[in-house]
């Protein structure tokens, strides 16, 4: 079931055309990801899904709710997680849950959901002393509070370290086991590929692709490489006769086989028919990175933030 | 309204947790009537003042801890729950961004409440400054006075756009605005057409409906008229340019 439907989204500031007819449809229950550099119109997106944006033209519908006209009714089933929201420094965990859980009529058990996100030991640390995973948890923990049917959680990991990152993507999944549809703002491309069950990459305002992560890298043709030591000798020709391979290199006992498509199925397969073990297998596969550049025709830009 | 009272016992909690936002509005005021009243010569009369000293420094000093109060506290809290994303995060929520709004001026206006009564009672106790006897008269200018700096405070708050900016401003305009309340040199010795300009400052008429009621029962209509007009004008201004993002 379509949760959210969005056709011919259009927004522009001044004269700047940001989001240009972007129409896209989440499911119920999945993780749908908006991947794209920065400026692309992510945030703008999901800010007018969430309502906090007029859109400029194109119609929105979550749960059969216009943002704009629904809003109060909106705000009861969507959970927002804002890029860059902080709380006052002084309040204290369990005191933001408490007076968040407060705004509605049906919300969730705060302290369950403080504990859950594990915060239960920082309940009485205020804002200011939260690290910037913690400011994270906490700040998921608001969105959720209210038992919401869909969370919007924009840039969550951005300036967190790997290990934080990490234990944030555990939360999210969480997030979908509860059975709340995720929208998902990233510009990291790992993030996008371990979390989206389907995802948008947008650029300049326009959806350039929209399939499951596997699916973009699947549509993909770029080289890929397989890595691996023969156990026993192994006859080139045996690989080379592949439609799959384009070239065999040998590094001392390492093979090299260059090659497009599903090429580590390709190779896997003949070694085993002739009962070849591979050591050391290593398959360097594309990358949603190298889908983006085949779609857009540019590289994506980690470093701007 | 549910929401409203918890958002106000939360406002109240971090108020209480922010020690120079107390310390200003609540103990410098009463610290400043005991320093001034301990200095011998304030407790005589002078014939200059018309009043003794403690007599005439009292509802300057009322006036003055509602100038931090809304010149410091008001927008400094709001520019910075704007700035911080706070009031955009409340727009996502059923409550929405106003209610904060609310909680913020209902803590502020009480913290003006119990200044008065601090001040007042301290004046009364220590010193013998007599308590206003018409209480309706007084309640008038408490009104007025705090309601129309806490439009201007919110009118900063609405045209200001960092917390840096708050202070600069608020610090601009309380130290000259405090010397047309007459904090540094008392109203009656200066000079006749600056006591006249400050009496149609927000600040000097503060003081003046105090003492028209300490005086005759009443602030005169002058005085509510120039004090009714800053409060219209900023808080108009306030409601039409306030920003919640």
């Amino acid at each position: 079931m379509s949760v959210i439907v969005v056709s011919d989204l259009r927004k522009q500031y001044d004269q700047k055309v940001v989001v240009d007819g972007l129409s896209f449809t989440v499911e119920e229950g999945e993780i749908f990801g908006i991947l794209g550099p920065n400026g692309a119109g992510k945030t703008t997106t999901v800010e007018c899904v969430a309502g906090l944006r007029k859109p400029d033209g194109g119609s929105i519908s979550v749960y059969g709710l216009d943002p704009q006209r629904d809003a109060a009714k909106l705000h009861h089933i969507l959970g927002m997680q804002l890029q860059q929201s902080e709380m006052p420094d002084k309040l204290r965990v369990a005191e933001a849950m408490e007076l968040y859980a407060s705004f509605y009529d049906d919300p969730a058990d705060w302290r369950e959901l403080m504990t859950d996100v594990g915060l239960k030991d920082k309940a009485d640390s205020a804002f200011n002393k939260l690290s910037g995973g913690q400011k994270q948890r906490l700040s998921i923990a608001l969105a959720l509070v209210g038992s919401p049917k869909v969370a919007i959680l924009d840039e969550l990991t951005t300036g967190l370290d790997p290990a934080a990152r990490r234990d944030t993507w555990e939360l999210v999944e969480e997030v979908r086991d509860r059975g709340i549809t995720v929208l998902l703002v990233t510009h990291f491309m790992e993030e996008a590929e371990r979390l989206c069950d389907r995802l948008a990459i947008i650029d300049g305002g326009k959806i350039v692709a929209l399939d499951t992560p596997t699916g973009l890298v699947a549509h993909v043709d770029t080289e890929q490489k397989v890595r691996f030591r023969p156990a026993s000798a192994l006859d080139d020709t045996l690989l080379t006769a592949l439609p799959e391979v384009t070239s065999v290199e040998r590094h001392g006992r390492q093979v090299v086989v260059t090659g497009t498509g599903n090429l580590v199925h390709a190779v896997t397969s003949v070694l085993v028919q002739h009962q070849i073990i591979a050591m050391d297998l290593r398959a360097e596969q594309a990358s949603l990175d190298d889908a983006f550049i085949a779609l857009t025709g540019r590289r994506f830009d980690h470093s701007a933030q | 309204m549910r929401a409203l009272k918890r958002l106000t016992a939360v406002e109240f909690k971090l108020f209480l947790r922010d020690p120079a936002a107390f310390f200003w509005t609540l103990i410098f005021p009463v610290a400043l009537v005991v320093i001034i009243g301990s200095i011998p010569s304030s407790r005589k009369y002078s014939p200059e003042l018309g009043a003794r000293g403690i007599d005439y420094y009292t509802p300057v000093v009322l006036v003055m801890s509602f100038a931090l109060l809304a010149l410091f506290i008001t927008p400094g809290y709001l520019v910075g729950y704007r700035e911080k994303g706070i009031l955009r995060r409340l727009s996502t929520t059923p409550v929405g961004p106003a209610r904060v709004l609310i909680a913020q001026l209902v803590v502020q206006m009480t913290t003006a409440i119990v200044t008065t009564v601090l001040v007042l009672g301290t004046a009364g106790l220590l010193w013998g400054v007599k308590l206003p006897s018409n209480v309706g008269g007084f309640l008038l200018a408490f009104l007025l006075s705090v309601g129309t700096l806490l439009a201007i405070g919110l009118f900063l708050a609405s045209v200001l756009s960092t917390t840096k900016a708050a202070t600069s401003m608020g610090s601009a305009l309380f130290f000259p605005l405090m010397f047309f309340a007459g904090l540094y040199v008392p109203r009656e010795l200066m000079p006749a057409a600056v006591a006249t300009i400050g009496d149609v400052t927000p600040l000097g008429a503060s003081v003046l409906a105090f003492n028209d009621a300490a005086a005759s029962g009443s602030p005169s209509l002058t005085t509510l008229a120039v004090l009714a007009a800053y409060a219209v004008v900023f808080g108009v201004a306030a409601a039409r340019l306030f920003r919640w993002e």
